[in-house]
């Protein structure tokens, strides 16, 4: 009985991947564990193994092939004794030898875009005319650390499998090699202790980096972020400054449960003393976290997991980096101000793209910064729409969208034509199921619907 | 750990063997099914297969008695399987249906039966440590003489909220087994790399707390170690501590390319240690069964699992409402 492998699904996110080699040929006979082929995902290489015994038959996917999708039939296979005719194995179905037919599979992460293009920025980042190159939001964090620990050496990196694992995310990869094991440093798991530690190498003089795999695992350590990293500027009257950057993916994943998906976005916006930083763009991620390395206070960089396999166009500059407190205008527009930071930003544009072809003009905000916020690019923004939406990922109450609510009604109530509507994720733990995660986060859908709703439309 | 030992059978008998093998073998082809879900996409997000450990769960499962509680990881089915949850449920939870432990809204990492007392998979490196600490302390306040297994890795020994829960454990005798399931690795950090102690369970004499290491792929020295840690907890002289040396053979978790240790490395315990294996030699040499009995009982077992998984497929999605139950209670 001839059956199919199919392309496997081999980690949280994983849509697609490279078939990088085959390590069996037509006619091999192979037996389970053994590996079958190197599946490049969008974090590693891994080892693809058999799990039944047969006969390989014909590879129906060439090495070497990029954007193979899950679920898709790479190589046939003969069951056990290899005649084509052999009966199915007792209790039958495994996933190296499933039928043919195509599993209709739950969507927990739209599909990856082509590369975002800048847009026609009514804030610029770089000079007209500069070069730009296509890179990932991990390739660029990784150009961004590298770059800041050549030109500072008391800049280190120090975090949980940061090192010779090369990073649970991949963001640090090489920089071991690069760096070596002082400036490339491998914690236990002890997040309290390691980020007690690093703000005391800051107050001693460093500029460490903190890598949380993901900042889910922060809230081992929240204390010494607020009480020790945020605080002791202002209780020291002004003598000791903690110049370090606590970074890693914040927020939901995909399907990986109610301990593991919080935005963090509001937490840390709330607290004076700390900086926060939340891109959405690569050359965002870049220009952001060179200067929160630089940066003489606490900051909080909270990346996306979704977000790190993204492409976007980054500036050929030498030295980019991005301030603090600025906002990017992504788009223009005349009917209704949409803002939004990291992830949220995904929704925000395809919302005012499908807004477009219903005739409303939604100008789109980026904050790119939490603290500070830059108030001003809003309320221009809200001055010339008279209405505005939030998005963000993070729960409703307390949420960013809530403080802007309340920013533009002090401080812009007679331009208002509607009140400011926040669309956020719903206010509940993280479910696992692929059908109520969806309904969980906030969606394109509802961006457009509150839209049409502050719109009157 | 010593390579198979010959066999000590005196005192185990036929039925237990037998019994031992088959709660293994569940447990391995659980999770290897498990696996091919994950390939698939019928299963999201983490997870985290149990396989080479299931000596641990069993042998000491077979040291609790009814009331006993446990408390673990994300690295969680076997406990599940072992503790006599229904394997339908847990694949279920698994594929996020509606017929799974948390009906869909836990997932791999975070299941629960009340009526098994297994009250998780928990997601936070040893935040199931002071629960665990917890739960026995529950157990002594009401006056009964259960006690609480309470499992973490040897990555977790290194979070400082176990040495806050030692140092309680022992100072209110609270009637816990701390069971460190040392594997060796924690996600891609041998525990050379994390630590200089050469033993995690001596850590205890800081506080006080008895303990020691144990063969974890050795289900008969398992059930030894835990009856002896059981009697001294159930005594009013817990906490113990039991390091089970024992070895995960798949990835930390689906996405692990594990290039942290050799291909040999993993084949070597395989070959060596396996603890299946260990039963299968001892049932086969005691003359306790024949290839064809154990044979039947993979039929069997495979069966089980293979129903677990069709089920899992079959059972609905949850209900859309229920994405707003169970906040509040
Ligand atoms: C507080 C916290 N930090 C980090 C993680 C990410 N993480 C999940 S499992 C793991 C390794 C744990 O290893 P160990 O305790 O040895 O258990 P094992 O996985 O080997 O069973 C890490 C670092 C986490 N879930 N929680
Ligand atoms: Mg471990």
């Amino acid at each position: 009985m001839a059956t199919q492998v199919l392309m496997p699904a081999l980690s949280p996110t994983m849509e697609e991947g490279t078939l990088a080699r085959w390590l069996v040929k037509e006619g091999d006979s192979v037996k389970p564990g053994q590996i079958l082929a190197e599946i490049e995902t969008d974090k590693a290489t891994m080892e693809f193994e058999a799990v039944d015994e047969g006969v390989i038959g014909k590879l129906l996917v060439a090495e070497g092939t990029a954007g193979v999708k899950v679920n898709t039939p790479i190589a046939e296979m003969a069951g056990e004794g290899g005649a084509a005719s052999a009966p199915p194995a007792p209790g039958g179905a495994a996933a190296a030898k499933q039928p043919p037919a195509p599993m209709p599979l739950p969507q927990a992460v739209p599909a990856a875009p082509a590369p975002v293009k800048s847009p026609q920025a009514a804030s610029p980042d770089w000079p007209v005319g500069t070069p730009t190159k296509t890179m990932t939001v991990r390739e660029a964090l990784r150009e961004a650390l590298a770059e800041e620990m050549r030109s500072n050496d008391r800049v280190f990196l120090m975090g949980e499998e940061v090192g010779e694992y090369q990073g649970a995310y991949k963001i640090s990869q090489g920089l071991l090699d690069e760096f070596g094991p002082k400036r490339v440093i491998d914690t236990p798991i002890t997040e309290h202790g390691f980020t007690g530690l690093a703000v005391g190498a800051a107050f001693g003089g460093l500029n460490p980096v903190l890598e949380f795999m993901t900042f889910n695992f922060s809230m081992q350590a929240i204390d010494q972020i607020i009480n020790s990293a945020a605080k002791t500027l202002y209780m020291s009257g002004g003598q000791m400054g903690c110049p370090i950057v606590f970074r890693g993916p914040n927020g939901a994943a995909a399907r990986v449960g109610a301990q593991h998906s919080q935005d963090y976005a509001a937490w840390y916006a709330q607290i004076p003393g700390l900086k926060v930083a939340m891109p959405y763009s690569a050359a965002d991620a870049k220009g952001l976290l060179k200067a929160a390395i630089r940066d003489p206070n606490p900051v909080i960089f909270l990346e996306n997991e979704i977000l790190y396999g993204r492409s976007f166009d980054v500036p050929i500059l030498d030295d980019f980096t991005i301030p603090f407190g600025k906002a990017k205008v992504w788009r223009d527009g005349t009917d209704v101000t949409i803002v939004s930071f990291g992830i949220g930003m995904t929704y925000a544009l395809e919302a005012a793209e499908r807004l477009a072809n219903d005739g409303i003009s939604a100008e789109v905000i980026d904050l790119r910064t939490l603290r500070p916020i830059d108030y001003d690019t809003v309320l221009a923004s809200v001055q010339k729409t008279n209405r505005c939406v939030t998005v963000e990922e993070g729960w409703p109450v307390g949420a960013i969208g809530n403080h802007l609510s309340a920013t533009i009604m002090t401080r812009a109530f007679d331009y208002l034509d509607a009140p400011v509507l926040n669309c956020t994720g719903k206010d509940v733990p993280m479910p696992y199921a692929a059908n109520l995660e969806k309904l969980a986060l906030v969606t394109t859908a509802e961006v457009v619907e509150a839209v049409k709703s502050v719109c009157y439309r | 750990m010593a390579a198979k030992k010959p066999p000590e059978t005196s005192n185990v008998s036929k039925d237990e063997l037998l019994h031992f093998y088959r709660e293994m073998l569940l447990i391995r082809r659980f999770e290897e099914k498990a696996g091919q879900l994950y390939g698939m996409g019928l299963i999201g997000g983490f997870c985290h297969l149990y396989i080479g450990q299931e000596a641990v769960v069993v042998g000491l499962e077979a040291a609790a008695k009814e009331g006993d509680k446990r408390i673990t990881s994300y690295r969680d089915h076997g406990h599940m399987l072992a503790c006599g949850m229904d394997p339908r449920g847990v694949m279920a939870e698994l594929t996020g249906r509606a017929g799974g432990y948390s009906r869909g809204k836990g997932g791999s990492m975070h299941m629960f039966s009340k009526e098994k007392h297994f009250y998780g998979g928990h997601g936070i490196v040893a935040a199931q440590v002071p629960l665990g600490a917890g739960l026995a302390f529950a157990d002594k306040y009401l006056g009964n003489d259960n006690v609480t297994f309470t499992y973490f890795g040897d990555g977790a020994a290194n979070q400082g909220q176990v040495y806050e829960t030692y140092n309680m454990a022992e100072l209110w005798n609270l009637p816990v087994v701390f069971v460190i399931e040392n594997n060796q690795y924690a996600m891609g950090t041998s525990m050379k790399r994390a630590t200089r102690s050469r033993t995690l369970w001596e850590r205890g004499a800081a506080y006080g707390i008895k303990g020691e290491a144990v063969d974890g792929m050795d289900v008969l020295a398992v059930k030894a170690a835990g009856e002896k840690a059981v009697a001294l907890c159930r005594a009013g002289e817990g906490p113990y501590i039991l390091e089970m040396m024992t070895y995960r053979y798949r990835g930390h978790s689906m996405s692990d390319p594990a290039k942290y240790r050799t291909r040999e490395e993993v084949q070597k315990m395989r070959d060596e240690k396996d603890a299946i294996e260990h039963v299968r030699e001892l049932l086969l040499q005691g003359g306790h069964a024949s290839d064809e009995d154990l044979k039947a009982i993979d039929r069997d077992i495979k069966a089980v699992v293979n129903d677990s998984a069709e089920f899992a497929k079959q059972s609905p999605e949850p209900d859309l409402s229920d994405l707003w139950t169970d906040v509040y209670a």
